[in-house]
């Protein structure tokens, strides 16, 4: 049956993107708030909305019972849990279904296996598709070691088993220096953390961050080719891309099949994302794990292929089977996606809330903003600090890099310091405009180009 | 005039480092120039609020996980 009402378990400009889509599908739609977002865009555009809670998103966005209470007293028969807060929680999916509602994604099981690091690694492995060599367990013997190393390639990463969050990690460029740091990582892991067993894992120097998109009902599956997020700071995507300029054609479409075939591996629902580590200079790609939900940056492959992930994502939930073969899917131009968020890039990117006082912005052929701000609209300090994404779309990517300098001149966000003069910044870099960059790119020049970065 | 600490920012408000930690302070403490009294949390990121007064705590007028705004009193002193 299809869906008549839909709830939107989120905020921000995502809940503003579900509200749209479920509009043009002809569907209500009921937004679930917090006590801070009473006066959000989101809240004003739906048909009805709850208030779930306090502030804290612990207490209102998160808060399962609160949001399953709603959807059941304003009869609504589906929920969108956008990204973020509850969006990947297998609980949150099977509470839904227990209640008699549709979940928009998929299933609670296909949620746990993905999210699980063994058991995606593993469904990937059976799927056939490549992921970042490495021990597939922990290593105790030294001659197991040496020999999985030259198997594995150089350089190789040495972590304790027992370690985390970066402690215990050597990296070895050769087997010389392999056989040299491996008795040395073992006894010092062992004296560290009590326990001296070690895992192996392969290097991938300047990666690139390269993510299919990918549609499936449950029982097929197709792809909307791949984006590139190469551009990070603290691991957050900061400008997007679809398609990846570094990315040959054969390369492309061994990628995107591999993702295809993983997603119907696990027989994948809704719309679904699998990221992989891209090495240039062998042309090698590694899965790294896959997002079972919408992602921030779907605007881009939205603007190369003409298919709205969201409205596609509601129909698969409302049991539809998928509406498209994989020959009628095309890619055409070049796409790019900013975040502009309440961060101030010349004081090292501390948060920024506050009012909007005006609000400019840019329009015209192959430009879209995803926003939830409007002029008077408070910005409360509770929760993420995206406020918007500025999209544009070219025949080429030095058009698409043009048109984006151009529409980053014509946005106006007054009131707060946002991100806006970074991309200023990164459109007019020969780096950026040749596609020159790596996960590790962003950083260090971050560092070099402080002093410009004056907002 | 009583003495007070204001918050430095808008967000919500911690009185301790880690939900399985104790507080930071607590009413009747002493407290010296510098000392962490709590965290203001802003969009996912975490500031520490610092006395910049020494005195003597009477009590905390903000409770844990409360949102505050920027200038609002989180704590009374002597």
């Amino acid at each position: 049956m299809p869906i008549s009402k839909l709830l939107i378990a989120n905020r921000g400009e995502i809940a503003v993107r579900i509200i749209r889509a479920a509009r043009a599908l002809g569907i209500k739609t009921v937004q679930v708030h917090s006590a801070a977002d009473v006066d959000s865009l989101a809240v004003r555009m739906a048909d009805e909305a709850v208030n779930i809670g306090p502030p804290h998103a612990a207490k209102s966005y998160l808060n399962i019972a609160n949001i399953i209470a709603a959807a059941q007293q304003t009869g609504a028969d589906a929920v969108h849990p956008g990204y973020g807060f509850l969006a990947e929680n297998a609980g949150f999916a099977d509470a839904v279904v227990a209640a008699g509602m549709k979940f928009v994604g998929p299933s609670g099981d296909a949620i746990r296996t993905m999210g699980d690091k063994v058991a995606a690694r593993n469904a990937a492995k059976a799927a056939g598709v490549p992921y970042v060599p490495g021990s597939d367990g922990r290593i105790d013997d030294l001659h197991e070691a040496l020999a999985l190393a030259g198997k594995i390639g150089f350089p190789i990463m040495i972590k304790a088993a027992a370690g985390g969050g970066g402690r215990g990690i050597r990296i070895a460029q050769n087997m010389e220096e392999f056989e040299q740091l491996m008795p040395q990582a073992s006894a010092e892991a062992l004296a560290a953390f009590g326990d001296g067993g070690l895992y192996l894992e392969k290097v991938i120097e300047k990666a690139r961050h390269i993510e299919v998109q990918i549609l499936g009902d449950g029982k097929r599956a197709i792809h909307c080719f791949e984006r590139e997020c190469s551009l990070q700071r603290r691991r957050q995507k900061v400008w997007e891309e679809a398609p990846s300029a570094a990315l040959p054609q054969i390369v492309r479409e061994k990628l995107c099949k591999s993702a295809v075939g993983l997603a119907e591996a696990v027989n994948y629902s809704g719309a679904g994302t699998l990221e992989y580590l891209y090495d240039d200079k062998t042309q090698e790609f590694y899965f790294i794990e896959m997002n079972t939900r919408i992602q921030v940056e779907h605007p881009v492959t939205e603007m190369i292929t003409g298919i709205d992930l969201v409205q596609e994502m509601i129909r698969i939930a409302g049991g539809e089977p998928l509406r498209f073969e994989q020959s009628d899917v095309k890619m055409k131009g070049h796409a790019i996606e900013v975040r502009i968020n309440a961060e101030d890039p010349a004081k090292n990117f501390i948060p920024n809330p506050g009012t909007i006082t005006t609000l400019k912005v840019p329009d015209g052929t192959g430009t879209r903003f995803d926003t939830m701000l409007f002029e008077g609209y408070q910005v409360p300090p509770f929760y993420d600090s995206l406020l918007g994404k500025l999209i544009v779309w070219a025949e080429t990517r030095a058009e698409a890099i043009a048109l984006m300098a151009r529409a980053l001149n014509d946005l106006e966000v007054g009131g707060i310091k946002t991100t806006k003069p970074l991309h200023q910044l990164l459109a007019l870099d020969a780096d950026v405009q040749s596609a020159n960059f790596h996960t590790r790119w962003l950083e260090p020049w971050l560092e070099k180009n402080a002093g410009r970065l004056v907002s | 005039m009583a003495k007070q600490i204001l918050s430095p920012l808008p967000g919500t408000f911690y009185r301790r480092p880690a939900p399985d930690k104790p507080n930071y302070k607590y009413d009747g403490d002493a407290i010296a120039v510098g000392d962490v009294i709590g965290l203001i949390e802003v969009m996912k990121t975490f500031n520490e609020v610092k006395a910049e007064l020494a005195g003597k705590i009477k009590n905390f007028v903000a409770d844990n996980e409360e949102p505050v705004m920027a200038g609002q009193v989180l704590v009374e002193m002597v």
